[in-house]
């Protein structure tokens, strides 16, 4: 018995074992789903880490625009009357934060030895967003028109898979509340109203689905990018944005360029400054199977917490899996289909026997 | 040819051990109701690196892998036609039932925007994309097929004149009748959304180290699902014949014994394989923490294959160690899967507060204090054979 027994269990392991590793060898099991393109009308932004000041105009106009709350740690709460903001990464309560990279003496400004840099972070508006494949009821949507990654808390249940599932770390539950709920960069969608770059019928298309309340009265473009001094921010179309972004790359660093500012192709006048020695990697263009924001950073991105990632985005591996296993709910309606009959004709041939089941108590 | 008798096991139901269990509810409820006036923030250490703490991953993802019983029992028994195990259909019934029913309150517990919990039920908010969807949904649908399946025990207890009274006796015939549809559901939904528990972790991405990330992870949490699901109904089993000196199914579990551990074989064959294939063999030897909770898990995977396959799964003793490691493999590969080495980078990190554990341990207590209520008070609990 124990003889057969070890036999059949090495020739069990074998067979599972050489079984296992065919189908393995396949490759992945299941092809991820194909990239997404560019939507049509796809709005963007371009971050110059090495142009950027930290002077975070952009986090303060992002509050008022937003109408997001000061935030401050617990030790200086009290201080000049609670308005100082010192949001030190994205949270509950701030969608757009301004983060220091410091190496060493801090000497030089994008120098990832003995030097420091600046990242900003936002909302990337990926082509293949995660946060939108993950989310159960909808509540985070892309627009088809702008491609803008837009959120609804009135559909949202707070599961925070959002949060989970994002490449980038930006959508943020308001854990301190009680009836918290997500907060994530809209690009300003409310501000699209009169802006330049759409039709009225086109903005108003931009921005169903979003849920931003202030509108941001002066401005027609992401507040970030309106008070940008440098233009180290900068909005456009994403096509647009690329271009400018190779063109820079192209440049001898320390080279003067003029820095357009607010909206790439607007009227303002731009800001004549060196060019920045540029890390050769234009990030976010091909990041997750491509995002709507460009970073050109002095410094290596991953430096700034931005992780290296492959160029196509978890969403379609899972939807890959996930439209394999489930197309058209064939295989399990099969299944379904195939238990039934099974469940039947077991539970019938239990119950030819002399005895009907029947529990006494 | 023999029939089952189920028979409640009657005695005290206020005993001291049902007390402390009570109180660990109590501390629990407190703490819950301390979550909904003042936020997840005040008892719970999740962060937004962390977004998913402790009562998903213990309550829901394991908790509901140990209620897998139900599942595993259903498809022995009904679909491989295997009806010497039937004794042990219910109580591995009543077991899934609750540790379902739970996982699906820590869920309310734990959902951010609760009061917008229906949005999961209403056709116009759906995204059929989403794997959480899904999961959500056959969750709900299988706490709903578990309870129908379990109620002919209420209605065995009911006296003859009261269900005709209320027309419960049809309702007795009717899912007496249709009972092989419910089976095949019983089968069908947790085969879908245990799966779908690792299809979630696929988004992912780099946050998951790739000793974890494989797109295999669909069938190697189901897989390890129902071999939990064996070793629960082991587990339940044994505690009760301990407990209240019930007759002793030594015999049936050394036969359930074997095909757990093929299911371990299979599941610790194809983890291999599929990190063998992907090159990434040297990260498990490494030396580092993930490599080293990996071979831990193989380890705990493996160790009950070894004691159930040999003579000692003839000694209570022994199958009961054997169970408690099936259970141990499978609930560290979650932890580890959902929790310990995700890397969600820029400096988060992750321990679970007092409060946040004491919420989930009540809620377990709950568990106990429901299946020892019911066990006492329904027919559960094979009560002999009747010959034929
Ligand atoms: S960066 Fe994150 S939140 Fe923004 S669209 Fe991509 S996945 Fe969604
Ligand atoms: S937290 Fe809200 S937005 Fe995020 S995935 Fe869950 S329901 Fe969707
Ligand atoms: S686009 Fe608007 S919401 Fe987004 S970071 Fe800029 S100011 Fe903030």
């Amino acid at each position: 018995m124990s003889l057969s027994r070890r036999q059949f269990l090495r020739g069990a392991a074998g067979a599972v074992a050489t079984a296992a590793a065919s189908v393995a060898e396949a490759a992945a099991p299941f092809a991820p789903r194909e990239n997404k393109p560019l939507p049509p009308k796809a709005i963007g932004m371009l971050y110059d880490s090495t142009q950027c000041i930290g002077c975070k105009a952009c986090v303060s106009a992002c509050k008022d625009a937003n109408g997001m709350p000061v935030e401050q740690p617990q030790a200086l709460a009290g201080w000049n009357e609670g308005t100082w903001d010192t949001a030190e990464d994205l949270s509950g309560k701030t969608l757009n934060v301004i983060r220091v990279y410091q190496h060493g003496t801090m000497a030089e400004k994008d120098h990832e030895v003995n030097g420091y840099a600046f990242v900003k972070r936002h909302c990337l508006h990926c082509l293949d967003p995660s946060c939108v494949s993950v989310c159960p009821v909808s509540a985070m949507q892309k627009n088809p028109l702008t491609g803008v990654v837009t959120h609804d808390p009135d559909a949202c249940i707070g599961c925070r898979y959002c949060v989970l599932g994002c490449p980038f770390n930006v959508p943020h539950y308001q854990f301190d509340e009680a009836l918290g709920q997500i907060s994530k960069c809209q690009f300003c969608q409310h501000l699209l109203q009169d802006n330049p770059l759409f039709t009225d019928n086109e903005a108003a298309l931009a921005q169903a689905g979003t849920s931003a309340t202030e509108l941001w009265k002066n401005s027609r473009i992401p507040a970030c990018c309106d008070v940008c001094p440098t233009g180290a921010s900068l909005f456009g179309w994403v096509n647009d944005l690329q271009a400018e972004a190779e063109r820079r790359m192209a440049l001898k660093p320390g080279e003067m360029y003029d820095f357009p500012r607010g909206l790439l192709g607007g009227d303002r006048a731009p800001n004549t400054a060196p060019v920045g020695a540029y890390k050769p990697h234009i990030y976010g263009e091909k990041e997750s199977g491509g995002t709507q924001v460009r970073y050109l950073t002095g410094v290596p991105h991953e430096k700034l917490g931005l992780p290296v990632l492959p160029n196509h985005s978890s969403a379609a591996v899972t939807e890959g899996v996930q439209h394999t296993l489930y197309k058209g709910m064939i295989a399990p309606i099969a299944l379904l289909g195939g238990l039934v009959m099974l469940a039947r004709r077991s539970i019938k041939g239990e119950e030819k026997g002399p005895h009907e089941e029947e529990s006494s108590s | 040819m023999s029939a089952i008798i189920h028979r409640p096991l009657g005695g005290k139901i206020v005993t001291k051990p049902f007390l402390i269990l009570g109180l660990f509810v109590l501390i629990s409820a407190y703490f819950i109701i301390r979550r909904f006036l003042f936020g997840m923030g005040d008892v719970s250490n999740m962060n937004n690196g962390f977004p998913i703490g402790t009562w998903v991953v213990l309550d829901v993802v394991i908790g509901t892998a140990f209620g897998c019983g139900g599942f595993a029992m259903a498809l022995l028994i009904y679909i491989f036609n295997r009806h010497t195990y039937h004794p042990l259909m219910r109580p591995a019934l009543l077991g899934g039932v609750f540790g379902y029913t739970l996982g699906g309150l820590a869920v309310m517990v734990d959902l951010g925007r609760y009061w917008h919990a229906f949005h999961l039920l209403m056709p116009w908010y759906a995204q059929p994309n989403s794997v959480i969807l899904e999961v959500g949904l056959c969750v709900m649908a299988y706490i709903t097929v578990l309870w129908l399946e379990f109620w002919p025990a209420f209605l065995e207890r009911m006296p003859l004149g009261f269900k005709r009274r209320f027309g419960l006796d049809k309702l007795q015939a009717f899912l007496k009748r249709y009972m092989y549809v419910l089976v095949a559901l019983g089968v069908l939904l947790p085969t879908m959304h245990q799966s779908s528990l690792g299809t979630v972790l696929l988004i992912l991405g780099h946050k998951l180290p790739p000793l974890w990330n494989t797109q295999w992870l669909p069938l190697l949490f189901l897989s390890s699902a129902l071999a939990m699901g064996y070793g629960v109904v082991m587990l339940e089993a044994t505690l009760v014949n301990r407990a209240f000196n019930t007759p002793s199914e030594v015999r049936l579990f050394a036969r359930l014994s074997r095909v757990a551990a093929g299911l371990l074989i299979g599941f610790s064959v194809l983890r291999w394989a599929d990190v063998m294939v992907r090159g990434q063999l040297d990260l498990a030897f490494a030396g580092d923490l993930n490599g080293n909770l990996f071979l831990l898990e193989t380890v705990l995977f493996l160790a009950p294959v070894f004691i159930l396959l040999s003579e000692r799964r003839w000694s209570q003793r022994w199958q009961f160690l054997g169970a408690v490691c099936i259970l141990a493999a499978g609930s560290l590969y979650r932890l580890d899967s959902y929790l310990i080495t995700l890397q969600p980078g820029n400096g988060w990190t992750y321990f679970p507060s007092a409060p946040e554990l004491l919420i989930t341990i009540g809620i377990v207590c709950l568990e106990i204090m429901l299946y020892l209520l019911f066990i006492k008070t329904l027919p559960v609990l094979p009560g002999g054979t009747a010959k034929a």
